[in-house]
Formats: C-alpha cells, structure tokens, sequence
C-alpha cells in the first residue's frame, strides 16, 4: 500500500487570491470571476497561464475553454461545498506522481447575481448559450461532427470510409452474443441507412441503451491475492480543451490526444505503440476512432479512414479495436468509456467473448463531449 | 428536453459588445494587440496558448472569412426546418464562430466545399438580437 505520508511536503501553494472584491457583483459573469481570481493568483505567484500544466475547478472544461488553456492533469470532482478541498488533495498526488507540474484550481460563482452561470444547453448566457444554440445544434450528432468535413477536405476522408468503421465493429459485435446490433452489414447498408447529419447516416451512429459497469482498483502488492488475474494501469493520459466545438484547436486532429493524453500514457508505460496488442477507441461516431488512431500515432494524419477501409481492425486483423462491437453495436448508455475499460480488462484477463490470442497490452481511449475531453489509458496483464 | 422554440442568446458583461454591435448589423470581434490577431468568441484577453495577453481591443471585422467546416442537419433541432446547414466559419481578421449557412435552395455536399468564401449575412430575430448567418461570397 501506499502511504500518503510520503507526500509530506512534497508540494505547496504558490499563489493564492480573491477577486478584485468580493460581495454584490452584478458587473461580472461567472466565468469572469473564475478568471479574475486565476490572474491575481498568478500574479501573486509570478507565473502566467502558459506556466500552468493541470486545472481543478467544478466547472470543468467550460474553464478551460474560457481561459484558452490545455492541461495535462484535471480534477473536475464536483461534490459541493468541500470540492475544492479535494481538489487540492488530488492535486498534491497528482504533482508528487509527475502527472503535473502546475496546478491552477479556480473556485468563481456568481450566486447572488446569477449573471452568466447555468449549463449548456439551459443557460442562455454561457458561451454554448450565446454562440452554438442560437444555429441549431441538438446534441452530439450535431456537435461531435461538425468537425468531419474539414478533414474530409484536408485528406480525402470519405463516406466509404467511415462507413467501414460501423462494418468493422459490427464484424466484432457478431462474435459477441451480449452484443445490441449483430447482424453482419456492408458499407453500402451503412450508406444507405437515413442521414442524421451529413456526413453521418444512423450506422454511423453510436446505439442509446440502458447499463452500467464498475472496477474496483487496489495497489500492486495486494493485486495477486484476488482471485482473477491483475490487470494493470501502465499509463494514463488526460486532459480538456474545449466544450464547444467552434472552440476546438484544429478540426482535423484530436489535438490533446496527440500532444498530451498519447504521449503521456505511452512515456508513463514504458512502452511504444508497436507494444500495443489490442484497442478500445470510444466510438460514438464513426469518425471518432480515425481521429484516436490518427491522433495516438498509429497511422498518419489522414490515413485513418484508408486503414480502416482496409478492415485492419476487424477479426483477423493487425490491431484489433472495440472488439465488443464498440458504442455502434454492443451498447452505449450516454457515457460509454466504462465498457471500453471492461472490454480491456476482459481481453486481458483471457475472458471476452471474441478473445484475441496473445493479449498483453490494450490502450484504452476515450472522449468527453465532442473531442472536449480526453483520456487514454494503457493496461496490461504481466 | 430541447425546446420546441429557436434558441435565443443572452448577453453577459463581456459579450454585450459583441451583441450590441449585431443590433446595428456591425460583426463587433476582439483583437489581441500582442498578437495582433482576432479572436472569438469575446473575452477580456487573448485565448491563444503562448499569448494570453489582456492587451486586447474590440474591432469591426469586415464580415467575410471562409467556410472551415460544417453538417448537414437533417435530424437537428425540432425548431428549425432540416435540412439546415450548421458551420463554423473563420473570420478573415481571425477567430471561428459557429453559425448557419442561409441563401442555398438545397444544401448539398457539392454546393458547400470547405475553403469556400462566405460573407455574413444580418438576420434580426427580434428587437433584443440579431445573429450572424453567413452565405457563399
């Protein structure tokens, strides 16, 4: 076990401030109390945003968004009153482990004013409020696409293509009796299937089921004495961007996920990509596993769809990815990363139901929201 | 629940500018004088990593950019008329808003290559706004 004693002044508080004042603001949003509080912090510390590389705070990647920043370790607990203790607590792990170096925890809340809080879609004041809602987006078939024209554009994605992404996962799905959707289908049925939102047809699209899952996690002297064999966290990667999708970096890559989430699990494991024997790419959309594998490095920008047309990640395959048949055909309840874990976990244990010989490593990858936030994790059995 | 009505914004101190200026039909944006580049949506300093800076100034930007990106709605919000055309297009001082693209008969994949001009188009939903729609240049 680990002993939180060993974190004993390991880390500090750096800067520390309010806002300008305090008590009846009706001239501030709250975001613009978030921000003016980070800045007389980081004034007070002598650092600017660029020095800060992790972020706490209950609002999320709506802070982040709003700052312009892109850390590589957040906490967006949201418990109440108390979060914010515990956000310093995470931070205190966070920083001894190496996650981060800098963390900025911003608390802003305009409660008696009420200018500028509430969540997308209710709050007409937030950015999403103010620059998305008003053009009809309608949720993530809406959101989480809009970016695929522009890189259809930059590198030939094509219908046909991502179409072989929903015939691909759907080749998993009938080897897997638990699975939602397992007859076979052809790009030309994915084709075929009615338009949700060009380029996307409803094969493109990620099922809306009900279901759940749970991992129980200990450290690794305790790990042998359980009755199934260890799987282990080799590497972890997270970070947020955006939350509105005129606000991400670059339509045409999953810009985190190449610059931080990838990176990190990989350099934290020890490990390179040809190391990698099996994948879980969060599909909620059918574009979604060309920007990972573009992202994470195992193509190249732009040879997503290509590799995938090729049915590289089918049964029989080089990489074989969502095995379970994925969010498209095995289930998808709203927030579907826990059963890409599972699915890793059960290939690594030697249990799936469509087991790939020879598992020994599974990189798990995940969005939040439309590429707003990301996470990857790498897991092996030895 | 999606509501069966349009969406409407509401402004807040920082985006007033912005919001005022489209009642006028002004594309109101902010302008880093660092470096020196627009950017959206409005806020009291720059949102470039490396930047950051609150030297910043609001500009009347000219209202042409380029379509960067967009769906073809066809199962959207219950309140518009599908097919609609969702977009995000850059601004030609800088910065990418979302917005609709208006003034197609039928929009089509083919009548709508990313890269393409557009130029805004001011459409007065009320007396309190005005959004920002966009049609081919």
């Amino acid at each position: 076990m680990f002993d939180s004693r060993e974190l004993r002044h390991k880390v500090a508080i750096v800067g520390a401030a309010e806002t300008n004042e305090v008590g009846v603001l009706p001239n501030h949003s709250q975001l613009q109390l978030h921000a003016e509080a980070a800045f007389n912090a980081l004034d007070d510390a002598g650092l600017t945003l660029d020095d800060i590389d992790g972020y706490a705070g209950v609002a999320g990647a709506g802070m982040t968004e709003y700052l312009g920043i892109m850390p590589r370790w957040v906490d967006g607990t949201s418990v109440g009153g108390c979060s914010f203790l515990i956000h310093v607590s995470h931070a205190v792990a966070a920083i001894a482990a190496g996650y981060c170096s800098t963390v900025l925890i911003t608390h802003g809340e305009s409660g008696r004013s009420r200018v500028g809080t509430g969540g997308f879609p209710g709050g007409r004041q937030t950015p999403g409020g103010q620059f998305e809602a008003p053009f009809g987006v309608a949720g993530p078939p809406t959101m989480f696409s809009v970016p695929i024209a522009a890189h259809m554009a930059k590198y030939g994605t094509t219908e046909e293509h991502l179409a072989a992404v929903s015939v691909a996962t759907r080749q998993w799905a009938e080897r897997n009796p638990r699975a939602m959707m397992r007859d076979p289908i052809t790009v030309e049925d994915v084709l075929n299937s009615r338009l949700i939102a060009w380029p996307l047809h409803l094969l493109n699209c990620c099922l809306v089921t009900d279901g759940g899952g749970a991992l129980i996690l200990t450290s690794e002297d305790r790990a042998k004495d359980f009755p199934k064999k260890p799987v282990y966290v080799l590497g972890r990667g997270e970070s947020t961007m955006h939350q509105n999708i005129s606000s991400m970096a670059d339509l045409t890559e999953w810009t985190a996920a190449a610059k931080v989430t990838g990176p990190d699990a990989l350099r934290m494991a020890g490990l390179g990509l040809e190391d990698i024997n099996h994948a879980m790419f969060y599909d909620a959309f059918s574009h979604t596993p060309i920007y990972a594998l573009e992202a994470l490095g195992f193509v190249k920008p732009g040879e997503g769809g290509p590799w995938f047309a090729e049915m590289n990640s089918a049964p029989g395959g080089t990489l074989p990815i969502n095995t379970n048949g994925g969010g498209l055909s095995y289930t998808h309840t709203g927030m579907y990363g826990m059963f890409a874990i599972q699915e890793a976990v059960r290939q690594l244990r030697g249990e799936a139901a469509a087991q790939v010989d020879g598992v020994k490593t599974s990189l798990v990858h995940a969005p939040g929201g439309w590429f707003s936030a990301t996470a990857t994790l790498i897991l092996g059995n030895e | 629940m999606v509501s069966m009505q349009k969406p409407l914004p509401e402004p807040t101190p920082e985006t007033q500018e912005y919001w005022d200026g489209m009642k006028r039909h002004e594309l109101r944006i902010q302008r880093c004088n660092d470096c020196n580049q627009g950017y959206f949506y409005p806020r009291p300093f720059c949102p470039r990593p490396g930047c950051h800076s609150r030297n910043v100034a609001w500009i009347t930007a000219s209202g042409k950019g380029t379509l960067a990106s967009y769906v073809i709605a066809h199962r959207g919000h219950p309140a518009f008329e599908a097919p609609y055309v969702i977009a995000l297009v850059d601004l030609q001082e800088g910065g990418r808003m979302m917005t609709n693209i208006v003034g197609l008969d039928e929009p089509t994949p083919e009548a709508l290559p990313v890269g393409a001009p557009v130029e805004i188009v001011f459409e007065d939903i009320n007396d309190q706004v005005t959004l920002p729609k966009f049609r081919l240049a």
